[in-house]
């Protein structure tokens, strides 16, 4: 609480210190809008942190002064002297209060009315300034923190060389325990080595801060807020212990409020509208931070009505933003997308809250400036997302350094849960399908063994290694096992050479006491690349990427458990699924005699569904390849990814259903892929030296449209009489002369009466036909 | 024209790298390896308090391994993009004054030297192929993948 009054305070001093020139200009100029502008903005501040703080005559004093000001910016009242002489009064007044304040003295006991009467329009000229509230105020000597203002880049090289100063400490530490010092040397050495530790928490402390201090107004905003808009909003705030330049949480303070804003303004529906839409009346604003690898992600989630796409879109038609064209390719990410834009608000009503100030573009491009990204996702009526990512410029990162063999290695304090020994009573380890898997008082974890990923030589069992629970930013919580834990460090860590982070396994590197160099890992990276299976939402699609280098699972079979249109829980081999794609239900056809759909340039067979779909609804479907052919099965929605665990009890006949085994301790249907491709697939016409080739005269009309069909849905591919390639069959009118030889040559007759022999057929005998055309593929392949 | 060179051995034969961009040569005595690192990424190493990223030329070059390597390594340390980077060379010979400015190599070279060659200088001591500090330290999968 101290830390934030020292805070509050040197910001109402900044702010006075700049406002007074302001204040005599204003005196000169009344109508002057940017001055006005500037001593609202400090008269709202300090009324913001008052109602904090719990300082009710400041509270009271402001936001009289506050009540004044916003009358005269909207135009309802004129500043006259005597409004003057009232506000700068006011300011006066808190300037005082602020400093007994500051000098940690309880603020008197007093009264100011006399001040907030004479804010009243038609007031009478106040009586001569009232005396200083408190004479005891800022005695000389025992001042308030006295603060100075330092640019960033001596912070910086300060910062740099403190960390080089540690750095050089330890070499010097490693030589001095390599030659035999005397003992004078050595406590010289130990002093300074104090000292030095010192300075850098101090130096530390200049430089970071916790993103508390961002956070901490948050919830008075979005009470305000709600309360002047009608809703009822509750604010989870997390992560609040991450630790930030100071440069960028100032960097980031109106960004972030500004998002909080836009939710509370244009995301949170009122009660009756979220009642209606099947919602809690409350809604829920969710603000967190997390450090991921190098970044800091802030989480802004609400629960309120979502992003209407759409409406972005015609908005930034009308706008000239768009024209039609390009606004039809756009996906629904890049829709999105949109609200960055210049000139773009969804809001119906410019209300007072979203109409004051920046808009999203303005964000954007703050946040970019320091190197930070901001992105969006929403589902309309579910919520929206907005993620500020903001680069990780700290440099010392509190780090568990552990072993294995003989090597160290480094992980980052923040993303760990707890230590566990692999051999305690609590912890259980198992194995499923080769892949690891650890029970830690009930909770079933997966287990990475940092010696296998790493493909280093470790000599103990695995009982006897120790499990570290990390939960990277972002991650699922997994266990690492590791064979030994050393020490708590606070680390100076530098960023590593491209080539080593190409791994994606480390942050960074950094040097151990004894000089030699330690790699920081990256939890989330170790998580990837170890093949921990995600349980975010977005899981069944980046799962299917991260399941091929999961090399402990080889043994197992993975599948992808689901259920299907019918509700049923099926699982499908994960091998055979190619990706899942969401089409729309026109996109589902009946033609030629089986359930077909399209996708993208392809048609293909679909299985799964028992009825056609209304053309507006959206399906699901995997995309099924054996290598050549490609087939859809729809599906309601992915339950998980796992493997098969037990025995496969057959099905009573062939069909879809090959059998059933338990997945994740339940029954599940396994889908027959086999008999799938079997009974639907048809091959995709592709030339292969396998194919078989048949020449035609596809001048003539009959057979361009009657015999080449069929020719080609038996498996054949066609090739013109000029063409100068080996055919297997070669199929003529009777009589026509067939040009390029083949190995064999089928004459057709058109009058049935004719045809004589196996190499001269009626052309419609479509039984011959298909015979001969089987016989001479047939003969290929022999 | 004047430019400096340091004078290295790599696998038997003598080439220059650009003494500009060497800050030092120094023995490296422990090695840190980097798990799943690309394989011409030899380690980590320290000097004076900075973390050098160790380069095994030959490895970059695609060239063969010593048989044995408990000799002690020799490497020059240069500088690129702020990251320090130790190239291990089998021995440091020289520094040599050019000649000339580098000129396309028109013999057939192997893949490796072809790489990360910037030319031939001539020198003193007769022609001598100057190689390109960025493709050593890059190796052989980042061409790969650019190509």
């Amino acid at each position: 609480m101290d830390d934030l009054i020292a805070d509050f305070v040197s910001e109402c001093r900044d702010m006075l210190e700049s406002l007074g020139g302001e204040i005599v200009a204003w005196e000169a100029a009344p109508q002057d809008r940017a001055r006005l502008d500037s001593i609202f903005r400090f008269v709202h501040t300090v009324k913001g942190n008052c109602g904090f703080f719990d300082f009710p005559r400041l509270e009271a004093l402001s936001h009289a002064a506050e009540d004044a000001l916003a009358d005269v910016r909207a135009g309802r009242r004129q500043p006259d002297p005597a409004l003057v002489s009232a506000v700068l009064a006011v300011i006066d007044r808190i300037g005082e209060m602020v400093e007994v304040i500051a000098a940690g003295s309880p603020l008197p006991e007093g009264s100011d009315d006399d001040l907030i009467e004479a804010l009243k329009p038609g007031a009478e000229q106040p009586a001569p300034v009232a005396p200083v509230p408190a004479t005891t105020a800022t005695p000389q000597g025992q001042a308030a923190p006295r603060t100075i203002r330092l640019s960033v880049d001596l912070l910086d090289r300060m910062m740099s060389g403190v960390s080089d100063l540690v750095l050089a400490r330890n070499e010097l530490a490693r030589r001095l325990r390599d030659t035999s010092t005397d003992v004078a040397v050595a406590s010289a050495f130990e002093r300074m080595s104090g000292i030095i530790a010192e300075m850098r928490d101090a130096i530390t402390r200049t430089r970071m801060q916790r993103i508390e201090s961002l956070f901490v107004g948050l919830p008075r905003m979005v009470r305000d807020l709600s309360a002047e808009l009608g809703r009822q909003v509750l604010v989870d705030i997390d992560g609040g212990d991450v630790e930030l330049d100071r440069e960028m949480i100032e960097m980031i303070r109106d960004p972030l409020t500004h998002i909080v804003r836009n939710a509370v303004d244009h995301g949170i529906e009122t009660p009756a509208e979220r009642l209606k839409a099947g919602k809690r009346e409350i809604g829920l604003l969710t603000v967190s931070a997390r450090q991921s690898g190098n970044q800091i992600l802030i989480d802004i989630v609400d629960d309120g009505r979502g992003i209407d796409g759409e409406r972005l879109v015609d908005k930034a038609i009308t706008a000239g933003i768009l024209d039609r064209g390009e606004a039809a390719r756009l996906g629904p990410k890049e829709r999105l997308q949109l609200i960055f834009e210049a000139g773009l608000s969804t809001a119906k009503a410019v209300t007072s809250i979203s109409g004051r100030g920046v808009g999203m573009d303005v964000v954007r491009s703050n946040v970019e400036r320091i190197g930070g990204v901001v992105e969006v996702d929403s589902t309309p009526g579910q919520g929206t997302r907005m993620t500020l990512r903001v680069p990780l410029t700290l440099t010392i990162i509190p780090a568990l350094t552990v072993s294995i063999g003989t090597q160290h290695f480094a992980i980052p304090r923040v993303a760990i849960e707890e230590i566990v020994r692999a051999s305690g009573d609590s912890v259980e380890l198992s194995e499923v399908g080769g892949a690891g898997l650890v029970t830690i008082r009930g909770r079933r974890v997966p287990q990475i063994v940092l010696a296998d990923l790493l493909g280093l030589d470790s000599g103990l069992p695995d009982e006897e290694r120790t499990l570290i629970v990390l939960k990277p930013a972002g991650g699922d919580v997994y266990a690492l096992s590791v064979d030994r834990v050393h020490d708590h460090e606070e680390l100076v860590v530098k960023p590593a050479a491209p080539a080593v982070m190409a791994t994606g396994l480390y942050a960074g590197t950094t040097l151990a006491d004894d000089g030699s160099p330690i790699l920081l890992f990256d939890p989330a990276g170790l998580a990837r690349v170890g093949g921990v299976r995600f349980e975010a939402q977005e899981r069944s699609v980046r799962l299917l990427d991260d399941v091929a280098p999961n090399e402990a699972g080889e043994a197992a079979t993975p599948v992808l458990l689901f259920r299907d249109c019918m509700a049923a829980r099926r699982a499908i081999r994960l091998g055979i699924v190619d990706r899942i794609e969401e089409v729309p239900g026109s996109a589902i056809s009946l033609s030629a005699g089986r359930v077909r759909v399209q996708l993208g340039q392809d048609i293909i067979p679909l299985e799964g569904l028992d009825r056609l779909p209304a053309s507006d609804s959206k399906i699901k479907l995997f995309r099924l390849s054996d290598g050549q052919s490609q087939l859809g099965l729809a599906f309601s929605d992915v339950i998980d990814l796992d493997a098969i665990a037990d025995q496969i009890i057959p099905a009573e006949a062939p069909g879809m259903i090959e059998g059933v085994t338990l997945v994740a301790g339940e029954p599940a249907e396994l889908i027959d892929a086999h008999w799938l491709f079997a009974s639907a697939a048809r091959p995709v016409a592709e030339p292969s030296s396998s194919t078989p080739v048949c020449r035609l005269d596809l001048d003539d009309p009959w057979v361009r449209n009657m015999l080449r069909p069929i020719v080609e849905a038996a498996g054949y591919r066609v090739i013109t009489f000029d063409t100068e390639a080996e055919a297997d069959l070669a199929i003529a009118s009777a009589g026509a002369d067939v040009g390029h030889t083949a190995r064999r040559t089928l004459f057709l007759s058109p009058d049935a009466d004719s045809a004589a022999n196996e190499n001269h057929l009626y052309r419609y005998d479509r039984a011959g036909l298909l015979v001969a055309l089987r016989e001479a593929a047939a003969g290929k392949n022999r | 024209m004047n430019e400096l060179l340091l004078v290295v051995r790599i696998a038997g034969q003598r080439v220059a790298l650009p003494a500009a961009r060497i800050e030092s040569v120094v023995e490296l005595d422990t090695l840190i390896p980097v798990p799943r690192a690309a394989d011409h990424v030899a380690g980590l190493s320290a000097l004076r308090s900075r973390v050098l990223t160790v380069i095994c030329c030959r490895r970059s070059l695609g060239l063969p391994m010593p048989e044995r390597t408990d000799a002690i390594l020799e490497a020059a340390v240069t500088e690129v993009d702020g990251h320090h980077y130790a190239l291990i060379v089998d021995g440091v010979e020289d520094v040599l004054a050019a000649t000339s400015d580098p000129a396309p190599v028109r013999a057939a070279m192997s893949e490796g030297w072809e790489r990360v060659s910037s030319g031939m200088v001539e020198t003193e001591e007769g022609a001598m192929l100057l190689l390109d500090v960025e493709s050593l330290i890059a190796g052989p999968d980042a061409a790969r993948q650019a190509a």
